[in-house]
C-alpha cells in the first residue's frame, strides 16, 4: 500500500509540470520518456514480470497504430472511437502470437524468434497492402482539437501520456498484488515448478501477453495521435521492439518504476549525447546498443537494483 | 508446363541464392550447436564483411574472390575477440543475456556503420558482373555460379574440418558436453571463442561470394538475419546438413515467392515457413547437433 500511495504522489506531482516547464523542448522531452516508459511498462509485463523475452513488440504497437490510422482514414472513425477498436486488436494479435507459440511450448530463444517473425510477417503485409498505404504509409490530417485527439500545444499530449503511465503502474501494480501476478512470477522463476504446484502455465502466459499486447497498442495508437504519420517500417519494424525492452532492462525488469526510469535515463543520454557530438544518424542508437551490453555485463539488475542496494527499497521480485 | 522457360530460371537462381545463404546460416547453426546461444548480430556482422569486401575493391582494387584469403582470417579475428572478450564475459552464461548482448552488439555495430558509411548502397563493377553461362534450360550469372559453387566448396571444408581433424573432434566433445570437454584438458573458452570465429569467418566468405552481384548497406544485415535463422531452424539447430539443405529450400521458396506474389509480398513465404517449423516441428528436419 506505501508503494502505492507513493507512485500516486509521484503522479500528482507531475500533473503541474506543463505550467512549471514553460519550454516545448523539454515538454518533448517529459512526454517521450513518459511514452518509451510506457512501451517499457507493456514489455516489462511480459519479459520482467513473466520471463518470456519477446523481440517483436512491434507487431502489437503496430497493430494498434495501424488499425487507428485505417478506422479513421478509410472508415471515418473518430481517434478517440478508434482508440477502444486498436487496443482490442493488439490484444487480439498478441492472443494469437501468444496463443500459438504458447501452445505449442516455445521459450527461451524459440520465443524471441518468433515474435520478431510475427513482427516481420506483418511489416510485409502493411508494406503489400493497398488499405495500409503499403510503403507510402498512412498519413492523418492535421486537425488540432481535443474531439479529433490532437492538441494545440505539447501540454494535451503530455496529459495523454500521464494517464496512460498511470493506466500502465495500476497493471504493474495489479500484478505485483494479485493470485495472477504471483503466479505469472512463479512461471518465471520456475516454470516447471509453478506446473507443478499447478499453475496453468499456458493460460497465465497467455493473460500476460494480451495485457502486454493491449497497452503496446495503445502505445501505438498514441504514437500515430502524435507524429500524424505511420509507415510499415516505422509501426512493424525492430526500432520499435528494441526501444520497448531497451528501458525496463536498462531501469529494472520486473520492477514497477524501471521502465520509467530506463526510458528517463535513455532520454537523457540521448539529449547529453547530441548536444555534445551532434545530432547524426544512428549515433544515439550506438550509444543506446551499448547501454545495453554494458547494463547487461556489469548491472544485471538495471537502475533500480542498484538503488535497491544503495538505499535499501523493497525487492519486487523473487529473482 | 506452359511457365516452365520462367519457373526453372527462377528455381535455379533461387539454388544460387540459397547456397550463400546456407553458409550464413551455417555459421549461425555452428555457433548455436557449439555455444548454445542464438547470434542476433550475426546479420551485423555479414554487414561488416560485406564492406570490408567492398572497401578491399575500392581501395585496394582487390578482386572479391581474391578477397577470400583476407576476409576469412580477418572475420575469423572478429568473431575470436567479440566472444572472447565481449558476449562471453558480458553474458555471465545465462542464455537471455547472451541473446541481449548479441542483440546490443547488433545495434551497436549496424548503427555504426550508418554514422561511418551513410545508408548509401555500395555496389562494385567487375568484369564478370553481367556475364552469364548457359545452363541450356537457362542463363545463370557468372557471379551467381560461382557464389553457388563456393558456398558448396567451402561448406565441404567445414563439414571435413570438423569431421576429421583434431580441433574438429574437439569442438564437437565440446558441443556434446561442456564438463567432460573440460576435464579432457580442452580450454573451453578458447574453444568457444574458434567455434564463434569460425561461425564469423564464415559470414567472411559469404560476403566474398555476395558482393559481385549484391550490394552493401548499414542495414542489410537485418534481412539475412531472420532469413538465415528461418534456414537454421528449418534445418535443425545445430545441423550442418540441415543448413545446407534448409538455405536451398529457402533460397527457392524466396524465388518462386517473388515470382507469383511480386516483390514485397513474395517474402513472406519464408516467414511462414518459419513461423510454421517453429510451431510444428522446432527441431527441425535434421534435427541432430553438431
Amino acid at each position: 500500500m506505501k508503494s502505492a500511495a507513493a507512485i500516486i504522489v509521484l503522479l500528482l506531482a507531475l500533473i503541474p509540470l506543463p505550467w512549471l516547464v514553460r519550454s516545448d523542448f523539454w515538454l518533448n522531452f517529459a512526454v517521450l520518456t513518459l511514452y518509451y516508459g510506457f512501451l517499457g511498462q507493456s514489455w516489462n509485463i511480459l519479459g520482467g514480470y513473466g520471463g518470456q523475452y519477446s523481440f517483436g513488440h512491434a507487431a502489437f504497437f503496430g497493430t494498434g497504430a495501424y488499425t487507428s490510422a485505417v478506422l479513421q482514414l478509410q472508415l471515418g472513425f473518430n481517434p478517440w472511437l478508434a482508440v477502444g477498436l486498436a487496443s482490442v486488436a493488439g490484444g487480439v494479435v498478441a492472443a494469437i502470437v501468444g496463443g500459438l507459440s504458447f501452445r505449442y511450448g516455445l521459450r527461451g530463444s524459440y520465443f524471441a524468434l518468433i515474435t520478431l517473425a510475427f513482427a516481420e510477417v506483418l511489416r510485409i503485409l502493411a508494406d503489400s497492402l493497398g488499405f495500409t498505404g503499403a510503403g507510402v504509409g498512412l498519413q492523418v490530417p492535421l486537425h488540432p482539437a481535443v474531439v479529433n485527439f490532437q492538441f494545440a500545444g505539447k501540454s494535451g499530449f503530455y496529459f495523454t501520456m500521464l494517464v496512460l503511465t498511470a493506466l500502465g503502474l495500476a497493471v504493474v501494480w495489479y500484478i505485483e498484488h494479485s493470485r495472477f501476478g504471483a503466479r505469472l512470477m512463479a512461471v518465471r522463476d520456475n516454470e516447471d515448478a509453478a506446473q507443478a504446484l499447478g499453475v496453468n502455465v499456458y493460460r497465465v502466459k497467455l493473460g500476460a501477453i494480451v495485457v502486454s499486447g493491449i497497452l503496446m497498442a495503445l502505445g501505438g495508437v498514441f504514437y500515430l495521435q502524435y507524429f500524424l504519420y505511420i509507415d510499415p517500417e516505422i509501426a512493424y519494424g525492430p526500432a520499435v521492439s528494441i526501444a520497448a525492452l531497451l528501458a525496463p532492462i536498462v531501469g529494472g525488469l520486473g520492477t514497477m518504476c524501471g521502465p520509467l526510469l530506463g526510458a528517463a535515463a535513455l532520454q537523457l543520454l540521448n539529449e547529453v549525447s547530441e548536444s555534445a557530438i551532434g545530432a547524426a544518424p544512428g549515433l544515439n542508437l550506438v550509444l543506446y546498443g551499448a547501454v545495453l551490453v554494458l547494463i547487461i555485463a556489469f548491472l544485471p539488475e538495471g537502475i533500480a537494483g542498484v538503488a535497491r542496494l544503495r538505499i535499501g527499497l523493497p525487492r519486487g521480485r523473487a529473482a | 508446363m506452359v511457365e516452365a522457360a520462367i519457373i526453372v530460371p527462377a528455381i535455379l537462381n533461387g539454388l544460387t541464392t540459397g547456397a550463400v545463404y546456407a553458409l550464413v546460416a551455417l555459421g549461425l547453426t555452428l555457433i548455436y550447436g557449439v555455444l548454445h546461444i542464438i547470434n542476433f548480430a550475426h546479420g551485423a556482422l555479414l554487414m561488416v564483411a560485406l564492406y570490408g569486401v567492398y572497401f578491399l575493391y575500392a581501395l585496394a582494387g582487390i578482386d572479391p574472390y581474391l578477397a577470400l584469403p583476407i576476409m576469412i582470417p580477418a572475420m575469423f579475428a572478429l568473431g575470436y575477440l567479440l566472444q572472447r572478450y565481449v558476449i562471453g564475459r558480458a553474458g555471465h552464461g545465462k542464455d537471455e543475456n547472451v541473446m541481449l548482448v548479441t542483440l546490443g552488439l547488433s545495434i551497436v555495430i549496424e548503427n555504426l556503420a550508418l554514422y561511418l558509411w551513410s545508408s548509401d548502397t555500395r555496389t562494385i563493377e567487375t568484369a564478370y558482373g553481367f556475364a552469364t553461362v548457359d545452363l541450356g534450360v537457362a542463363l545463370i550469372a557468372v557471379p551467381k555460379a560461382v557464389a553457388f559453387v563456393g558456398a558448396l566448396a567451402i561448406t565441404a571444408v567445414l563439414w571435413a574440418l570438423m569431421r576429421w581433424t583434431d580441433l574438429g573432434k574437439a569442438i564437437r566433445a565440446l558441443a556434446r558436453e561442456r564438463r567432460g570437454a573440460q576435464l579432457v584438458g580442452i580450454d573451453v573458452e578458447h574453444l568457444y571463442a574458434v567455434s564463434f570465429g569460425i561461425g564469423i569467418a564464415c559470414l567472411g566468405a559469404a560476403a566474398c561470394l555476395l558482393l559481385p552481384s549484391y550490394y552493401a548497406s548499414p542495414h542489410i544485415g537485418s534481412a539475412f538475419v531472420l532469413i538465415a535463422f528461418t534456414i537454421v531452424v528449418l534445418g535443425g539447430m545445430g545441423s550442418f546438413i540441415g543448413a545446407l539443405v534448409g538455405g536451398l529450400i529457402i533460397g527457392v521458396t524466396e524465388s518462386l515467392g517473388g515470382l507469383f506474389l511480386g516483390e514485397s509480398l513474395g517474402k513472406i513465404g519464408v516467414f511462414l515457413i518459419f513461423i510454421a517449423v517453429l510451431l510444428f516441428r522446432p527441431t527441425g528436419l535434421f534435427g541432430q547437433r553438431v
